[in-house]
C-alpha cells in the first residue's frame, strides 16, 4: 500500500509536468492553429537552461523556476515574431514543419555546445530529503513538484476563467474566425500567448531538473508522450490536456513500477482506447453533425 | 428616405474556381429589414460572409455608411457596427451565457444595450446566465445570438436563417425581436429561405438564385407574388 502511495506522487509529479505542457501547447493550438512540434525542446531548454544556470551563475533552482520560463517567454516571442507569425496564413502543415525544423535546429546546438551525456543537477535547497506523513516515507521534491504543478495548473484555471483575456482565449481556443467577426483582434493576443505556451513547457522543463537526466535529447520522447496526452484530453480542450496530463502521469509510474517493459506501451494503449470510445478525446467536444 | 447603411455594388465572389456570387448588388438603410431569399446554395451565406469579411475572394465593393469595407479585416469590420449572427448561431460551449454576452467589445455606447435592459427583454437569459451557453436550447441560443450584437450596440444585424429548425412559436418570437430591434433604428440584412416568415418581417425582399440577384421587390409586391416568385426559384 505504501509503495502504490509513492507510486502515485510519482505519477502525479510527472503528470504535473505533462500537464503544464500540454497546457501550454492546447492553448497555442487553439487560439493559432500551430501545432507546435518544438514544445519538447523547449522543456529541454527549460531544464538545461536551469543547469546551465547553476553551472554559469550560481543561480539555483528556486532562481531558475522564475527565470527559465521568462527567458523561454522572450525566447517564444521571438520565434513567434521571427517565424512562426509567417506561416499562419498557410496550411497548418507548414508551421508544424517549420516548428520539427527547430527542435533538430535547437536539440544540435544543445548537443554541441554541451555534448551528449547528462548535465548535473541536484535536488533544490530544502527539498533534499524525504517527509514521513502518517508512516509514509515520500520524497519532498516529488511532492513540492506535483503540488506545485497543481497549484499552477490552478492559477492558469483561474486566468483563463476569471479574466477577460482568459475569456478572449477561451472564445478564440474554441473559434478563431467567428471571435474575430465579433470584433476581437485576435491577432494581437498570438504573439503573447505562443510565448505563454512555451514558458509552461519551460516551467516544467525547470520542474524536471531535479530528478530527469538532462540531456539534450530529453525532449525528443517528451514530445511524443504530450501528442499522446493532447489526444486523450482532445484536442483544443483546455481541461482536457491538464487532466489527461496527471492521468498519463500515474499511468506511466504505475507502469513503471509493476509492468516496467510495458510502461511506455501503456500510455499507447490507453490513447488507442480512448481514441476508440471517444474519438475527440475525453473533453473534446464531437464535431457538430 | 431613410439614411443609407450598407451598400452592396456589384459583388462577386469565388470560391477556388467555382463564382457563387455575380455582381449582386444591394442596400440597406438605416431602421430598414431586407431579405435576401433563395435555396440552398444560392450563395446567400457567402454573401453575409463577404460583408462580414470572412470570405474574402471577391470582386466589387462593400460600404458601411459612406466608408468603404474593402480591405477591412473581420474584427475591424464589427467594431464598425455589424453584428453577425450565423447559422449555427455561434454561441461558445467553453463561456457562460453571460460571458458570451460580453464577449464582443462595446462599439457604440449610446446604442449598446446594457446587460440588464438584455435580461428584461430576455427574461430566461438571466436564469441562465451561469449556465454554459451551449445548454440552452436552440431557441434560447438563437435569441442569444442576437442579443449579443445589440449588447455590443451594432448598427446592422447580419442574420443568418434565424428561424431555422426553431417551433413556430419560437419562430414568430423571434419576428418580434427583429421588429422591436428594427423600431430601435437597427438596420437587418436577413438571410431566409422561410418565405411565410421573412414576410411578416421584412419591408424588402432580394430573390437570390445562383448568385445572382433575379428580382428585387418592396413587401407588398412579395406577398402578392410569393407562389410565382417561388415556383421561379425552384423552391
Amino acid at each position: 500500500m505504501s509503495a502504490f502511495i509513492q507510486y502515485t506522487l510519482q505519477g502525479l509529479a510527472t503528470g504535473g509536468f505533462y500537464a503544464l505542457a500540454a497546457l501550454g501547447l492546447a492553448v497555442i493550438f487553439g487560439v493559432m492553429g500551430v501545432v507546435n512540434f518544438s514544445h519538447g525542446a523547449m522543456y529541454m531548454l527549460g531544464a538545461v537552461g536551469s543547469a546551465v544556470l547553476l553551472d554559469v551563475a550560481d543561480v539555483p533552482f528556486w532562481g531558475a523556476l522564475v527565470v527559465v520560463p521568462v527567458l523561454l517567454f522572450l525566447f517564444g516571442i521571438l520565434v513567434e515574431r521571427l517565424l512562426v507569425r509567417w506561416l499562419l496564413a498557410l496550411d497548418p502543415l507548414y508551421n508544424f514543419l517549420l516548428t520539427f525544423g527547430l527542435t533538430l535546429l535547437i536539440v544540435d546546438l544543445v548537443k554541441r555546445r554541451y555534448g551528449v551525456s547528462g548535465l548535473p543537477y541536484e535536488l533544490p535547497a530544502g527539498l533534499e530529503g524525504r517527509v514521513t506523513i502518517g508512516g509514509l516515507s515520500l520524497s519532498s521534491y516529488q511532492l513540492f513538484a506535483a503540488f506545485f504543478s497543481v497549484a499552477l495548473c490552478i492559477a492558469v484555471w483561474l486566468l483563463l476563467t476569471k479574466t477577460r483575456i482568459g475569456m478572449i482565449v477561451r472564445a478564440s481556443t474554441e473559434d478563431a474566425e467567428r471571435t474575430r467577426a465579433l470584433g476581437i483582434n485576435v491577432g494581437r493576443w498570438v504573439t503573447p500567448v505562443f510565448g505563454f505556451g512555451i514558458a509552461l513547457a519551460g516551467v516544467a522543463g525547470v520542474l524536471a531538473a531535479p530528478f530527469r537526466a538532462i540531456t539534450a535529447d530529453m525532449g525528443s520522447n517528451f514530445i511524443i508522450i504530450l501528442f499522446a496526452v493532447v489526444v486523450i484530453g482532445g484536442l483544443g480542450s483546455i481541461l482536457g490536456a491538464v487532466m489527461a496530463g496527471f492521468l498519463v502521469g500515474l499511468v506511466e509510474a504505475y507502469g513503471q513500477a509493476y509492468a516496467p517493459s510495458y510502461a511506455q506501451v501503456l500510455i499507447f494503449v490507453l490513447m488507442a482506447a480512448v481514441v476508440l470510445v471517444r474519438p475527440a478525446g475525453l473533453f473534446g467536444r464531437e464535431e457538430a453533425s | 428616405m431613410a439614411e443609407r447603411l450598407l451598400t452592396v455594388d456589384t459583388l462577386s465572389a469565388f470560391h477556388g474556381e467555382a463564382q457563387v456570387l455575380r455582381d449582386v448588388s444591394i442596400d440597406v438603410s438605416v431602421g430598414e429589414v431586407v431579405t435576401l431569399v433563395g435555396r440552398n446554395g444560392a450563395g446567400k451565406t457567402t454573401l453575409l460572409r463577404s460583408i462580414m469579411g470572412l470570405h474574402k475572394n471577391t470582386r466589387g465593393s462593400i460600404a458601411l455608411d459612406g466608408t468603404t469595407l474593402d480591405g477591412k479585416s473581420a474584427d475591424k469590420r464589427a467594431r464598425l457596427g455589424i453584428g453577425w449572427v450565423p447559422d449555427d448561431r455561434g454561441i461558445y460551449a467553453t463561456l457562460t451565457v453571460e460571458e458570451n454576452l460580453s464577449l464582443p467589445p462595446v462599439v457604440d455606447k449610446d446604442a449598446s444595450w446594457s446587460l440588464d435592459r438584455i435580461y428584461e427583454q430576455f427574461p430566461v437569459l438571466r436564469e441562465r446566465r451561469d449556465f454554459p451557453g451551449t445548454k440552452l436550447s436552440g431557441g434560447e441560443q438563437q435569441m442569444l445570438a442576437m442579443a449579443r450584437p445589440l449588447r455590443a450596440g451594432s448598427r446592422l444585424l447580419l442574420l443568418d436563417e434565424p428561424s431555422e429548425g426553431l417551433a413556430p412559436v419560437i419562430v414568430s418570437q423571434i419576428g418580434q425581436i427583429i421588429r422591436d430591434i428594427r423600431s430601435q433604428g437597427v438596420a437587418v440584412l436577413l438571410v431566409e429561405q422561410n418565405v411565410k416568415f421573412a414576410s411578416t418581417v421584412a419591408d424588402r425582399h432580394n430573390l437570390l438564385a445562383q448568385g445572382e440577384v433575379v428580382e428585387s421587390l418592396d413587401n407588398d409586391a412579395f406577398q402578392s407574388r410569393t407562389t410565382e416568385l417561388l415556383q421561379h426559384l425552384g423552391m
